[in-house]
Parts: structure tokens; C-alpha cells; sequence
């Protein structure tokens, strides 16, 4: 059994399945305001607002109700649309009135991601990136645009504002299963879901279900979950284990802990890693950021996952730690094969260092559809280092060319050494147009793939030579 | 104090950003007992079924029941036109639903369908358009238009062109997917709640399939997430699947599909390919056209005809073309049945005549909006552009204001009005200068510009489809409910209904309470669609409406000893203009009139004026009048990877006079966006097998934020009252998607200006890909003439 508040209310859970998604269950309760658009963090409808600890006080994230399991919810507080408003209106939902809906079915989505945007601390104008994870197809989004930057500061009594002054709760260890129910889908006996707090907990839970599913961020196990079906007899979230989250400098690395979202990542690093802070808006929307972290993002080992290419230009080492020891591994060597790592049973990411100094000309290019919020058709991390005009160190991370992500090798060897000029470039681009084979999708052609790892390496030059080429 | 014509919120707006405002799938905390659905989906594109075992799926625990094509009471299909088998014998698109699993949980109904052992024996099929064309897989009628020669004024032209060009179609993604939930009431009726756009025919089609008089079959539609054309036939199905698993269960059914099964099962924006050969002289006029246009109509026929007739009749948009001569074909292949979707085949249409437009400017190297111009209706080449007034109107020869299937085009003049106030508001000429200076110095960007016009013909091409009924009625206590046969998708046509009820009984807005649409209040109606919701209803509303307030005029006319036509109701007032100050409530009027035995409920009706098709030839006066509208787009693209964005569009659209300015707003600015994501961003896929490729969210991509134009800027046409139309408004809801054709005329233009003059090819949708090959192409083209 576990409790959680619920737009101010505290409620029991003892009888859901574990796999159950706070909007299904939601919806089932009867509050039909959140709604399933996509039900895999693309469209925001389901929105929902979670109390996170932030220093002193707290803070509220709009995260998706779709892909997050009603367990990680126990000792929270949440909020959902139908919570925002007591006898007036919420300053949000006023916003929206003046043309911000018109069929209203994404609307409750909208007004949870301003609410959150809102209340951010410190917020000078209203960060529109806030609302990246939120589709709508009536308006346009002008006039959701207009609202949202009409939005003033929260007054004095405002019952929320009030509740960020103090701590979110302490979140304890968690071992859940449900009971009083007969079947559970294809698994045999109810399942269960363990949240530890730390390591030496996760580790023994590992010990006893080997099989056991861990689920850091759940923004892609969920995916699974709702589209796919899968189901575990043992998830483990991650989310809240202790050495998992810290974020530390040292002269030779910066070391990112595996389990921290994006967003406390981006909170944490304060720009000083450039790179990453021009990449975060490109990763996913302020949704999944909320929820996603780098390990999972690593761990997954998708070819199209956004964070290797970057990682692997900065030249990343991971740690991988289990019950017996911890030891660290190039982020180059980690991927073996098509969804397929070195990390062993019971061994995860702990955290990822990148090498101190950063090298000076570094960019992130993502080549997609849409600029925010999607998948890559070709990504790429180029991080270089000059001496004079020659090419001193260069290190090219590339998503979507090859099973798995991968450095461009022969490519950085046809620049190592080299003058930076156009001629170079274009000899290189050669190279890196005949280093890997892609494939045809939906997402793009083979023969695009290709000649963006050309093109990519030309943009690159352009940008940071000052030569228009 | 007008209440038409008054920016309000839409009606639902409150409950909307509360989360209160109920669509369909909310209600099922409503009925106890509730079973739910899950469709067997067929692993082929088109197969024979040799077997089909439900035995096993019987023995999963919850199963309650499987549907198959032997529990069907009344004749096994769920269309009108008797094509659309709801249990099929032989699968014809990947993903067709052979069978549907009623249990106690969705969970429960999903693991039975996986138990169903279906057995398929794999026929050819057919995938794409060329191979459609190619085997002379086609179905419904050749539609043809013409008017004078094409063949001779192609010979005698002195320059002709030739090109091809497919695009793409388009998912609707409503945000909210198809649902239905059916019970029985009290009564042995079925009810079935559904998120339909025509409640009428979900009733008429469960009906068909239950074997029941329409008279048993109740369809409510609170309100829907969306329709855009994608519920207008497309809801009846599963509107079918949960009545009759209520109607052999006895306990009430829920279907409503998940992202990934409505975007495999359900119809879409049709995919067209066309060619065409075009005749014009060395200044751009046009003087001949003949086009062959081809619909992906997929499976089955659905309203694939009605939506190429408009295609046909839309291959002109605002220009006159002497000789013109347009065939069009429905193909049949082995895909969903495409449907409906805003703008149904209009915008397909003008995007070819547009493509046309383009290439004859730049084959001549004019500015495609020089050449555009020029062949407006009623200019018709024969005036010049570059006169000190820009372009004026006189009196044109009717030849050059009539189209190719025979309509006067009425206030063609418009196109002119719009063209030169929005060239002139969005400083054209000033940014086409500051454009061609920054393509010159910035070698890997460049900028694009280009204006498009849009004439949208109104009324539904079917006569019979242009009538509608409503139903009023006021309480002693003066409140009034209003029901017509509209449906709310969205688009604010309650708010509008509304507004011309309180308008017309002269009663404040809050007196009056929209309820839900119900076939047992107004029988017969047709489908919210073609733009006309608010036409066609608007004046079955008024009617009902203006004929309850002669009543009430005339116990007040009594009373004030006055004649009816003297008095006056305003605000909740009514009063004699002999005697202003004496006003007497709305309600003590009404209760006056219950005394007096007046009848105190009205039905209205309306039915468009003046419409003639002959659909054999392609003749006639099928559309009511045409909304007008132009826009013009600013993009940048990206040299290295064709990604672009959009800098600024600026719109002025004619909406007649606006009933509800907000509402009206929001149709162009939303239509707008939603074509410039067809045209640009929207990638439909199917793959080699036959399944949709692009099936979830994150593979089939709709515009967010990042596609909301830097600067946008959204005018209505003042003083463009229509007469004839309910308080003189238009209709809005499809005009303004084809606005966005100027976005893909805008990246021709940048994509252009990567080379030195002459044809560029687009590919549509022009996604970053499509775009970085037009640059490519145009490169090449630079590079062999450069040697």
C-alpha cells in the first residue's frame, strides 16, 4: 500500500497495478480532465503537476500522467487541472480563456504546463519552451502564446505559492504489490515495484530479481508499457536513489549523476558546459525533461538516443557501479550492438564524467522534422580544438547512421593534423560520407543521412571559421 | 447592443481549461457495468480469410464476447454506400478490424483479440498511386470539367509548359480518437454517445447494421477533440461495433481506439498525384490548362468522389483560364478509405494550379506574384499590374468571371481588394528588396517570399446536403434551449448558434442553453462539414427564432396596443418604439403568451437558395458564394540541411461579416497552421507491406510550438457583409488552411534563390529532406551551366 496527495487530499492505493499510469488511473477516478492524446509523452494532454524538493522549498513540474506509473507517486504531492481551481478560476485558466481553446481537449494539458512555468522561481518572462511538450491542433498556438506571456507573478495568498515556501515530502523506500486482484495481464503472480532510496537497497533488490526491470525516468519503459504492452513481475524505480543524483566538479571531470532528470541537469550545470546547455531545448520538450535522465537515455542504447552523440564528442567516460565494485568505461566502448551495452546483470550507470577543460569550438546539430520535441534523423556533437590553424584534437558523436552511436573515427583521423580550411573539410566530408551505411525510414532517406554527415561537417566549418563557404 | 458580431470566448471555454467540459470517452464512469472493445487487426494488406477460430479468445478470463460477421442482426456494413463490410471476408487495407472482443476490462478484451486464430490467405495489393494508375484500379466516376478547348489552345498557345506532382496526405490527428458508447435506455431504444461529426448517419448506419427502424437509434455528440472532417463517416464503425455489442449483451459497450489503432484503422487527408500541361503567353497570361488528377481514395469509396469533384472544381483557385479541361479519377488500393479532411480535396486542388502558377513565373523569370496577378478572374492577362494604382476593376467580360464548371464567380472583385490591401500591409515590395540583398551575401541561407490567394467555394457539392432544422424552445420562466443539428468540434459553431439566437430573440446570451446534439431533436441533419455548420444551421436557428418572436410580438403588441412590427426586444427587454421607457421583461412577455395559449416552441429550417449541379457534367452553380482570402509568407532555409523556419505571415480573409470575431480569428489562424503542417512537416508514410509507417505521435509529427510563424499577423476583411447568409457572415472553417499554400510557394522561392533562375521542384510535403533535394537540384543546375 501507499499514499500520495492528490490535489490536496491524501489517498490510499493498495489494489492497482503497478503498470497502471497516473492518467489511467485518474481517468478511472473519475477526473476526465486530464485526457490521452498519445499515450507516449508526445502531446501533453494529460499534464499533471508533481511537487519536487528544490533547496529550502519546493517547486512544481508539469510532467505526463501517461508515462508515469501510479507507484512513483507514493509519498508525492500532485496536482491535476480539476485541482488548480477552488472558487475562482486559476490565473492560467483565465489566460486561456480569450481564444486559448477551441475544441478545449488539449487545454487541460496547456494549463497545467503554464501553471508550472508560472510558478517558477526567479521567472522573469514566461519561458515558452514550458509548454514544447503540449500539441495542439485547433488554435495555431498564437493565442496560447499570448496567454501565456500575459501571465503576471503569483499573488501573496496564492494557496500553491504559499505550498513551494516549504520542503516536498521526504520520499521513503518503497515495496509495492497490489492485492485483491485475480489477473494481471500475462504475469503470473501480482507484480511488484520497489522503489529504493540507495544504492546498497537497489543492490539487493538486484540481487534477489535478477530479471527485475529498472525504470529511471520511465519516459521510454512507459511507452513500452502503454503501446506495447510489456509488463514486468519486477519494476524497480530508480528515481530516487541518493548517489544517483549528485553533480559534482572536480579539475578533471564534471561528474553527472546517472539518475538526475534533464531538467535538474540543466538546473545544476548553469550553462557552463555550453554544449549541453544548446542541446537541452533540442533533446525533448520541458515534459519529458522533468522525468528523463541521461542514464536512461544512455542505457537504452537507441541509435537515435540524442545524448551519446554529445557525450561522445565531449568524450564521456561512464561509471558503471554493482554490488561488487564500480569501474568506468569510455562512453565510445559502452555500445555493442543494436540496443545492446556492456553493462552486466545488476550493474547500472552511476554517472557520467566529461573531461575537464572543455575544448572551445564545440556544437550540437540535430537534423529532424520539427525543431522541438523530435527524433533525430541524423544527430551530431562535434567538439574541436585548434592550435593555430591545425586541427590539435577533434571527437564527432553521430546518432542515426549506424545500429548503435557511434564516433566518426576515420573522419576525425582526415581532420587530425590538418589546416582548418575548406579544403580540408571537404576532403573530410568525403570521408564521412563513405564511414557509414544508413538506412531508409520514415524519418528520412539513406541518401539524406549520408549527405548530412557531409553537410554537417561543412556547417560546422562555416560556423566556427567565420568563412562563409 | 449586438450579440452577433461580439468577440466572445467560445461557450465552452470555462469548462474547457477546467477540465470539466465532458467529451465522449468521460462519460464511462457513468454507465455501471460497462463492457470494453478491442479490434482483431489484420497483419495484411489484403487477404482472404480462410479461417477465423474465437474459441480460445472465449476462454480468456473477462471475455464476455467476440463479434463476428454472424451476430450482425441487420446487413453487415458500416457505410451508406454498402462498401465497408464491418466484419469482412476478405481484408482490404493493413490493420482492418476482422473482429471485435467485448470483456470486463480493456485489458481482458486486448488479450482475447491477441487468442482470436485468424487464418489469411495473402492476395496482391495494390500500394501506391502509379500502380493504382498503372492497373486501371479505379472506382466511382470519371469527373470531368471543361470549358472551351484545351487541346486547341495548347497548340495555339506560344509557350507550354508540362509537369507532374504528388502530395502527400494528411493524418487528422484530432487530439481526441473515435469513440462510442452505446447502451440501451429505458425504453429498449439504443443510445449511442459518439464523437461524430453527422450524427444522423451514425444513426442510420447502426440502424442498418442492428436492423432496426431509425426510430430506435438515438446519437448524442456532447462535443468532440477535434473532427476536421476525420469524424464526419468515420465514427460510424465503431458507433456500430459498441450498438451492437450493447444490442446482443444488454449491457453497455465502450469502443474508443488508442492513438496507434485510429491512425491504422481510420481514413485520411487523400494523397493526390496529377499532371498537367499548360499553354501561356511570354508576359505569364494563361491560356490553356488540361490536368489529370488522380485521388489515393484507398479501400473503399466513402466520399473519395465528393472530395475530387472539389478538387476539380478548386484546379483554378482565383484564376481565369480560357481553355480549361480537368479529369479526375478516384484509385482504389489497398490503404485506409480516405476521407474528409478540412478543405475535402479543395485544397489539393489549388495547390496544383498554384505549382502551375510558380513555373510558368519562373520559366519566364517573373516574380510568381507578377504572374499570378495577371490571371486573376476578371483580369485575365489583359491588364497591366504596373499601373500607378495598382490592379482596379472595371467591368470584365462575364467569360473572364466564370469558372471552368460554369459559376459566375460573385464578387471576384474581392481577390483584387484582398491582394493589394495585404501587398501594401505587409510592405511586399520593401521585403522582396531586402530579401533579394541578404540572399546575396549569405551564401547557406536564403530567404523566400511569396503571396497566394484563396477562393473557396461554399455549400456542400451534393444539393440535398444544404438544408438544416432547429429546434427552440422557451420556458415560462423566459429561458430558452436551443438544439440544432450542428455538431461542436471545436471550431465555436455553439458560440456562434448562440449568439444568433440571443441576437434574434433579443435575449441576453446567459438566457439561452445550447443542448447537446441528439438525432431525436432534430431528425435528418446533415454533417457539420463543408464550412456550413454555421450557415445551414445559423439559419434553421434564426428561423425558428424569428418565427417564436412573432408570436411573442405579437401578445406584446397587445399589450402596448401597438403593431407587432413596432416592437422591439433587446437585452432580456421588450418594448414599443412609441414608448421606449415602458420596457416589460422577456419573461413576463412569455408567461403572458403560455396564458394566451401561443405556442412557445418553434422548429426552424433553412435550405441554400439558388443551387444547380449537374454532376454528370460537371455544370452548374454548385456553391452558394466564395470566401476569399490571401496570405503572404516570409521562410529561411538552411543551405547545409534544408531545415527552414517561418519568419512572418500575414493574412487578411474575407469572413463576410464576422458573427464572432475571436471564433473567426482562431479558424484562420488554426486552419492556417494545420495546412502549413500538410505542406510542410506532416510526413504520411506507409511502408512496403502496406502498413501505416507514421502510426503514433512520435513518428507522425503535427506542428507545436517551434511552427508558430515569428510574426503572424491576422486581419478580417472589414465591410464584406454577404447577404443571404445568416447576419450577413460566411463560412470559415476550410478557407484558411489553403492560406498556407503561400508557405510552400515561400520555400520555392528560397530554394530558387540557391541557384540562378528557372523551375524548382518541390516535393510536398516539403519537410527539411524534401527541401535540401530542391536545393540540390537546383545546385546542379548552377553547376552544369556554370561549366
Amino acid at each position: 500500500m501507499f499514499s500520495f496527495k492528490l490535489n490536496g487530499k491524501t489517498v490510499q492505493v493498495s489494489e492497482v497495478d503497478p503498470h497502471t499510469s497516473v492518467l489511467s488511473w485518474l481517468r478511472q477516478r473519475g477526473l476526465t480532465g486530464s485526457k490521452e492524446g498519445c499515450a507516449e509523452g508526445e502531446c501533453g494532454a494529460c499534464a499533471v503537476l508533481l511537487l519536487r524538493p528544490d533547496g529550502e522549498g519546493s517547486r512544481l513540474e508539469s510532467v505526463n500522467g501517461c508515462l508515469l506509473s501510479l507507484p512513483s507517486l507514493a509519498d508525492q504531492e500532485v496536482w491535476t487541472v480539476e485541482g488548480l481551481a477552488d472558487s475562482e478560476l486559476h490565473p492560467a485558466q483565465v489566460a486561456l480563456l480569450q481564444g486559448g481553446s477551441q475544441c478545449g481537449y488539449c487545454t487541460p494539458g496547456f494549463v497545467v504546463s503554464m501553471a508550472a512555468e508560472y510558478y517558477r522561481q526567479g521567472r522573469q518572462d514566461f519561458d515558452l519552451e514550458a509548454l514544447s511538450g503540449n500539441l495542439c491542433r485547433c488554435t495555431g498556438y498564437r493565442p496560447i502564446k499570448d496567454a501565456a506571456q500575459s501571465l503576471g507573478k503569483p499573488e501573496a495568498d496564492d494557496v500553491l505559492a504559499q505550498r513551494l515556501e516549504s520542503p516536498a515530502p521526504a520520499l521513503e523506500a518503497l515495496d509495492y504489490v497490489p492485492v485483491g486482484r485475480h489477473s494481471y495481464a500475462s504475469l503470473q503472480t501480482p507484480p511488484r515495484f520497489f522503489r529504493p532510496t540507495s544504492l546498497p537497497e537497489l543492490f539487493e533488490i538486484t540481487s534477489s530479481h535478477p530479471q527485475a526491470k529498472l525504470v529511471a525516468g520511465g519516459t521510454d519503459w512507459m511507452v513500452e508499457v502503454n503501446q506495447r504492452f510489456s509488463r514486468s513481475p519486477v519494476q524497480v524505480a530508480i528515481d530516487q536513489v541518493l548517489e544517483l543524483k549528485s553533480l559534482t566538479w572536480t579539475k578533471e571531470y564534471v561528474e553527472i549523476g546517472a539518475g538526475l532528470t534533464l531538467s535538474e541537469m540543466e538546473r545544476g550545470l548553469e550553462g557552463q558546459v555550453p554544449l549541453l546547455h544548446e542541446w537541452f531545448p533540442r533533446f525533448a520538450s520541458r515534459l519529458i525533461r522533468n522525468r528523463a535522465t541521461l542514464g536512461g537515455n544512455i542505457a537504452t542504447a537507441s541509435p537515435i538516443g540524442d545524448s551519446p552523440p554529445v557525450l561522445l564528442a565531449l568524450g564521456a567516460d561512464l561509471l558503471l557501479s554493482s554490488a561488487t565494485g564500480e569501474h568506468t568505461v569510455p562512453l565510445a566502448e559502452f555500445f555493442t550492438g543494436y540496443r545492446q551495452t556492456l553493462l552486466q546483470p545488476g550493474e547500472l550507470i552511476k554517472a557520467v564524467r566529461i573531461p575537464l577543460p572543455l575544448a572551445p569550438m564545440a556544437r550540437f546539430y540535430k537534423i529532424c522534422k520539427r525543431p522541438m520535441d523530435d527524433i533525430s534523423t541524423v544527430a551530431a556533437g562535434l567538439v574541436m580544438e585548434l592550435d593555430g590553424d591545425t586541427v590539435k584534437s577533434i571527437r564527432i558523436g553521430l546518432g542515426g547512421v549506424a545500429p548503435t552511436p557511434v564516433r566518426a573515427y576515420k573522419t576525425e583521423a582526415a581532420l587530425l593534423g590538418k589546416p582548418w580550411d575548406l579544403r580540408t573539410v571537404r576532403v573530410a566530408a568525403e570521408v564521412a560520407r563513405a564511414e557509414f551505411s544508413p538506412i531508409d525510414d520514415h524519418r528520412g532517406s539513406a541518401a539524406y543521412r549520408v549527405a548530412m554527415l557531409g553537410k554537417l561537417l561543412e556547417k560546422f566549418y562555416a560556423q566556427t571559421s567565420g568563412v562563409l563557404a | 447592443m449586438k450579440i452577433v458580431g461580439k468577440a466572445i470566448p467560445h461557450e465552452s471555454a470555462g469548462e474547457h481549461v477546467t477540465g470539466q467540459a465532458l467529451y465522449t470517452d468521460d462519460l464511462l464512469g457513468r454507465y455501471p457495468n460497462l463492457l470494453q472493445a478491442w479490434p482483431v487487426q489484420a497483419p495484411q494488406a489484403r487477404a482472404r480469410i480462410t479461417q477465423m477460430d474465437v474459441s480460445v479468445a472465449q476462454e480468456v478470463p473477462g471475455v464476455v464476447k467476440v463479434l463476428t460477421a454472424g451476430d450482425v442482426p441487420g446487413i453487415n456494413d458500416s457505410h451508406t454506400h454498402h462498401d465497408e463490410p464491418l466484419f469482412p471476408s476478405e481484408v482490404m487495407f493493413w490493420g482492418q478490424a476482422v473482429a471485435w472482443v467485448l470483456a470486463e476490462s480493456e485489458e481482458a478484451a486486448r488479450l482475447g483479440a491477441e487468442k482470436v486464430r485468424v487464418e489469411y490467405q495473402p492476395l496482391p495489393a495494390i500500394l501506391t498511386l502509379k500502380e493504382a494508375i498503372g492497373q486501371d484500379s479505379f472506382q466511382g466516376s470519371t469527373l470531368r470539367a471543361r470549358r472551351g478547348d484545351a487541346e486547341q489552345g495548347l497548340q495555339n498557345a506560344p509557350l507550354t509548359l508540362e509537369g507532374e506532382l504528388e502530395i502527400g496526405g494528411q493524418e487528422h490527428f484530432y487530439l481526441e480518437t473515435q469513440a462510442s458508447l452505446a447502451a440501451l435506455d429505458e425504453t429498449g431504444n439504443v443510445v449511442v454517445q459518439s464523437s461524430t461529426q453527422h450524427p444522423s448517419e451514425t444513426q442510420q448506419v447502426v440502424a442498418q447494421v442492428l436492423n432496426l427502424p431509425r426510430n430506435r437509434v438515438v446519437v448524442q455528440c456532447l462535443r468532440m477533440g477535434g473532427g476536421f472532417g476525420g469524424k464526419e463517416t468515420q465514427a460510424n464503425p465503431y458507433a456500430s461495433v459498441a450498438a451492437l455489442g450493447t444490442w446482443l449483451t444488454k449491457r453497455p459497450v465502450r469502443v474508443r481506439l488508442n492513438r496507434v489503432q485510429d491512425i491504422t484503422l481510420s481514413g485520411k487527408r487523400h494523397p493526390f498525384y496529377g499532371r498537367w500541361k499548360v499553354g501561356f503567353t511570354a508576359e505569364g497570361q494563361l491560356l490553356a490548362l488540361k490536368m489529370e488528377l488522380y485521388a489515393d481514395g484507398g479501400w473503399s469509396l466513402d466520399l473519395s468522389e465528393a472530395v475530387l469533384a472539389r478538387a476539380v472544381c478548386h484546379s483554378d483557385n482565383a484564376y481565369y483560364i480560357p481553355h480549361m479541361d480537368v479529369t479526375g479519377r478516384v484509385c482504389k488500393t489497398h490503404k485506409t478509405s480516405q476521407t474528409a479532411f478540412r478543405g475535402f480535396g479543395g485544397p489539393q486542388g489549388m495547390v496544383f494550379i498554384e505549382e502551375v502558377l510558380d513555373q510558368v513565373a519562373r520559366s519566364l523569370r517573373l516574380h510568381p506574384e507578377e504572374v499570378r496577378e495577371r490571371n486573376f478572374y476578371g483580369v485575365g492577362g489583359s491588364w497591366p499590374s504596373d499601373s500607378e494604382e495598382g490592379l482596379v476593376s472595371t467591368d470584365p467580360d462575364p467569360a473572364t468571371v466564370t469558372t471552368h464548371y460554369g459559376q459566375t464567380v460573385k464578387d471576384w472583385e474581392r481577390t483584387l481588394l484582398i491582394w493589394n490591401a495585404l501587398k501594401e500591409s505587409s510592405d511586399f515590395a520593401r521585403r522582396r528588396a531586402e530579401i533579394i540583398e541578404f540572399n546575396v551575401v549569405n551564401p547557406q541561407a536564403k530567404r523566400g517570399l511569396a503571396i497566394t490567394p484563396v477562393k473557396f467555394g461554399i455549400s456542400f457539392n451534393m444539393t440535398a446536403f444544404n438544408q438544416a432544422g432547429a429546434l427552440v424552445l422557451i420556458y415560462q420562466d423566459g429561458s430558452v434551449q436551443l438544439n440544432h443539428g450542428g455538431t461542436e468540434m471545436g471550431q465555436g459553431l455553439h458560440t456562434k448558434m448562440l449568439q444568433v439566437a440571443a441576437q434574434t430573440l433579443g435575449v441576453p446570451l446567459e438566457s439561452v442553453r445550447l443542448m447537446p446534439t441528439r438525432t431525436d431533436k432534430v431528425p435528418n441533419t446533415s454533417a457539420t462539414a463543408a464550412s456550413s455548420g454555421t450557415d445551414l444551421n445559423g439559419g434553421a436557428v434564426k428561423d425558428a427564432c424569428e418565427q417564436l418572436k412573432a408570436r411573442l410580438a405579437g401578445v406584446a403588441a397587445q399589450d402596448f396596443g401597438v403593431s407587432p412590427q413596432d416592437v422591439m426586444f433587446e437585452g432580456g427587454q421588450v418594448w414599443s418604439i412609441w414608448n421606449p421607457e415602458q420596457a416589460v421583461p422577456f419573461a413576463q412577455v412569455v408567461h403572458k403568451a403560455y396564458l394566451q395559449r401561443v405556442q412557445l416552441l418553434s422548429d426552424g429550417f433553412y435550405r441554400t437558395p439558388n443551387l444547380h449541379w449537374d454532376k454528370s457534367r460537371m455544370w452548374g452553380q454548385p456553391f452558394h458564394y466564395f470566401a476569399y482570402g490571401a496570405a503572404v509568407a516570409e521562410v529561411e532555409v538552411d543551405g547545409f540541411t534544408g531545415a527552414y523556419k517561418v519568419r512572418q505571415v500575414d493574412i487578411l480573409h474575407d469572413v463576410g461579416d464576422s458573427l464572432s470575431p475571436l471564433v473567426d480569428k482562431g479558424q484562420v489562424e488554426g486552419g492556417f497552421v494545420q495546412g502549413m503542417g500538410w505542406l510542410t512537416l506532416e510526413d504520411l508514410r506507409w511502408d512496403a507491406k502496406g502498413q501505416v509507417a507514421t502510426r503514433s505521435a512520435s513518428t507522425y509529427k503535427l506542428p507545436s510550438f517551434s511552427e508558430l510563424p515569428e510574426v503572424f499577423n491576422v486581419q478580417l476583411l472589414p465591410k464584406a457583409s454577404e447577404p443571404g447568409v445568416v447576419y450577413g457572415s460566411k463560412a470559415v472553417g476550410e478557407p484558411p488552411l489553403m492560406l498556407a499554400i503561400s508557405v510552400r510557394e515561400a520555400l520555392r522561392d528560397a530554394v530558387g534563390a540557391f541557384g540562378e533562375g528557372g523551375i524548382v521542384e518541390l516535393a510536398s510535403p516539403a519537410t527539411p529532406e524534401a527541401v535540401f533535394w530542391a536545393i540540390e537540384r537546383v545546385r546542379e543546375r548552377v553547376l552544369v551551366s556554370g561549366d
